[in-house]
């Protein structure tokens, strides 16, 4: 069957519905959000519609840097870890039955059904002095007595592997199950390794793939504001924690509405950024 | 029977009736009393229950008024959502508890209606200072309840109960307070200030100011939490994981009512005490309905009810109350309170928010 490009402006129609709804749920907000960006803060009031830059210029300091430093730091660690640990997984869960498969299938989405309230109260009961694991090691004799695991940055990555790790599988399954078995027949035949033909036959197939997870997984985590705050000391807050403070308990709209824009901006410029070394690479 | 049985219903008319039924679900007051109803926002949680067992039903009873009880966000957020909604003419609450901070900003924008203190013959009662008023001397809030943050400790963890605020900074207590997180609902500063640098007059000055800091970055070894959402800290108290911290006077008491073991404790220097104002949005209809309903919970005999059963302090004049000296001991106390110095939150909030996060963060 051959298709044939659009004629009409009809034969366009059923792009409308999502293209209306884009622009109504997405480019309105976004557009919006940045108009308030640029509007006057008024101190101990709201904002009115102006067009200063002060609220940008707040933001360009150390302070702001650090934060935003540690922001993309913590979302590309957790991003690789998840890819790390999920990779092998789901390679493996491939290999499985279909029965089993759909049984951890199903099990991985019931973890989709949590939310972060209570994957973070969750997990601080579990790193926690009183009731945490640690009462099991000193149960087994390897400590002397039980230790709060949390806050700490181990905490708030564990939080946030939990969180995202069901997603980076749900998105690694439907390549790696599609890939050529073939492929690693082959590798085998001439004599490599499993582990030898997975680093050098399987890794190397699925590498859009294995990009486009950790973006995806980056910039779901960028966006994490509740467990850094449940886990983590200040000092392992995020970007997202300020703007909600500035937006939601300080009333400055205009400066949260800043702050968002500049990390949507150096989100979008990281993730072209990535793409285009990748493009580079598969030329040479 | 057999026949109802047998009738088939259309898809449709299921979920016309699922709507209808989700309808009447959301709307209880319209069907309870169609034509007078007050929505009332007050801070969720055990607030909220103890307001709907104990005080809204006798108010509806009294005044034929249905209150519709909305669970509002402690702190400024329900502030941004009421001025947010007032801005496209709609109010999310008729009538809001609003704390000092949040009434004073709401005050900048005319966030609050004026209110006719001719129509509240009971404000007369209310001690003076808990009268908000515009600059022109219309009436913004009037007190509500008035409550005490205080220093609070696990029973097991701490023996003996603290005496100061100086308990803080004590080295023996690192990684092991639970402090508000934001300048503005913590009062930190006003502490810092009453403990050790003479009183709150000390933060008249930014150099005063900035003496609070340097004194209070000495309090962060010893922190563990810091907490924007209550039932965070209130849970890691009771169960001593984290057993020492600020918190307020009245959930404690209950807490240790209900047998945890938590103790609030007014420092030498005194509790801090805050307040909350009834306050009504601008973009509300019902301005007749929440002049009576604030009316009515300025009289001395509702509010000795709210501290016997919400815990608060009372915010009518105290030989007014029928309270006896227990019940009035438990709510409030004879050390003399620290007050927040509330007009640096309006004219300073943007420095102080800045200060405060680096010293937290950084």
């Amino acid at each position: 069957m051959k298709r044939e490009p659009p004629q009409s402006i009809a034969d366009y129609g059923p792009l409308f519905f999502p293209a209306g709804m884009l622009l109504l749920f997405f480019v309105v907000p976004f557009g919006t959000m940045i108009a308030v960006s640029f509007f006057q803060r008024q101190e101990g009031g709201f904002y009115t519609p102006a067009f200063v830059f002060s609220n940008y210029e707040r933001f360009l300091s150390a302070f702001f840097g650090g934060v935003l430093g540690f922001s993309l730091m913590l979302a590309v660690t957790v991003a690789i870890c998840c890819v790390v640990l999920a990779l092998p997984f789901t390679y493996l869960l491939t290999k499985l039955t279909r029965r089993l498969q759909v049984f951890w299938l199903v099990a991985l989405l019931s973890v989709l059904s949590l939310s972060e309230v209570i994957i973070g109260f969750a997990w601080s009961t579990l790193l926690s002095r009183t009731a945490g694991i640690s009462n099991l090691l000193v149960r087994t004799g390897l400590l002397d007595q039980p230790v709060a695991l949390f806050p700490s940055f181990g905490a708030v990555l564990t939080g946030m592997v939990y969180q995202a790790l069901p997603y980076t599988i749900l998105v690694l399954y439907p390549a790696i199950i599609r890939l050529d078995p073939t492929l690693m027949e082959a590798a085998r035949t001439l004599g490599s390794s499993p582990i030898r033909a997975f680093f050098n036959v399987l890794v190397p197939a699925l590498r859009n793939t294995i990009m486009a997870t950790l973006i995806m997984v980056f910039i779901f985590a960028l966006g994490s504001y509740l467990l850094p705050q449940i886990l983590g000391r200040p000092q392992h807050w995020t970007l997202s924690v300020l703007i909600t403070d500035q937006a939601i308990y300080q009333s400055n709209m205009p400066f949260a509405a800043a702050m968002a824009v500049f990390l949507v901006l150096v989100t979008l410029g990281l993730v072209a950024l990535t793409l285009l070394v990748g493009r580079k690479g598969e030329k040479a | 029977m057999n026949n109802m049985l047998k009738k088939s219903v259309s898809r449709r008319a299921v979920l016309g009736a699922g709507v209808m039924g989700a309808a009447i679900l959301a709307m209880p007051t319209i069907l309870r009393a169609q034509d007078k109803s007050l929505k009332v926002g007050v801070y969720g949680g055990y607030f909220k229950d103890s307001f709907d067992k104990n005080i809204f039903p006798e108010f509806t009873k009294a005044s034929g008024i249905a209150i519709e009880s909305v669970a509002e966000p402690t702190g400024e957020a329900w502030l941004v959502q009421l001025e947010q909604a007032a801005k496209a003419g709609a109010a999310p609450a008729d009538v809001s508890m609003m704390s000092q901070v949040a009434m004073l900003k709401g005050q900048t924008t005319k966030l609050w209606a004026p209110l006719d203190m001719a129509k509240i013959p009971n404000s007369k009662n209310l001690i003076d200072h808990f009268i908000n008023k515009y600059p022109d001397g219309g009436v913004a809030g009037i007190g509500a309840v008035a409550w005490y943050i205080t220093l609070v400790t696990n029973t097991q963890a701490y023996k003996e109960a603290p005496e100061s605020w100086a308990a803080f900074w004590d080295k023996a207590n690192a990684d092991k307070l639970g402090l508000l997180a934001l300048v503005s609902n913590s009062f930190l500063l006003e502490i810092t200030a009453k403990t050790f640098l003479g009183g709150t007059n000390a933060l008249d000055t930014e150099e005063g100011l900035l003496k609070a800091f340097d004194k209070l970055a000495e309090v962060k070894p010893n922190v563990r939490l810091w907490y924007r959402d209550e039932a965070q800290f209130e849970q890691s108290l009771k169960s001593g994981e984290i057993p020492m911290g600020q918190y307020y006077h009245d959930v404690t008491g209950l807490a240790a009512s209900e047998g945890h073991p938590v103790r609030s404790t007014f420092p030498k220097e005194g509790g801090v005490q805050d307040s909350g104002c009834w306050a009504l949005s601008r973009a509300s209809k019902k301005v007749e309905e929440a002049h009576v309903f604030i009316d009515y919970m300025s009289q001395p005999a509702i509010q000795a009810t709210l501290s016997r059963k919400v815990g608060t302090a009372p915010t009518v004049k105290r030989e007014l109350l029928d309270l006896n000296e227990k019940e009035f001991g438990a709510v409030s106390s004879a050390i003399a309170p620290i007050i927040p110095r509330y007009d640096l939150y309006t004219t300073k909030s943007d420095w102080l928010n800045q200060k405060w996060t680096e010293l937290i963060v950084g």
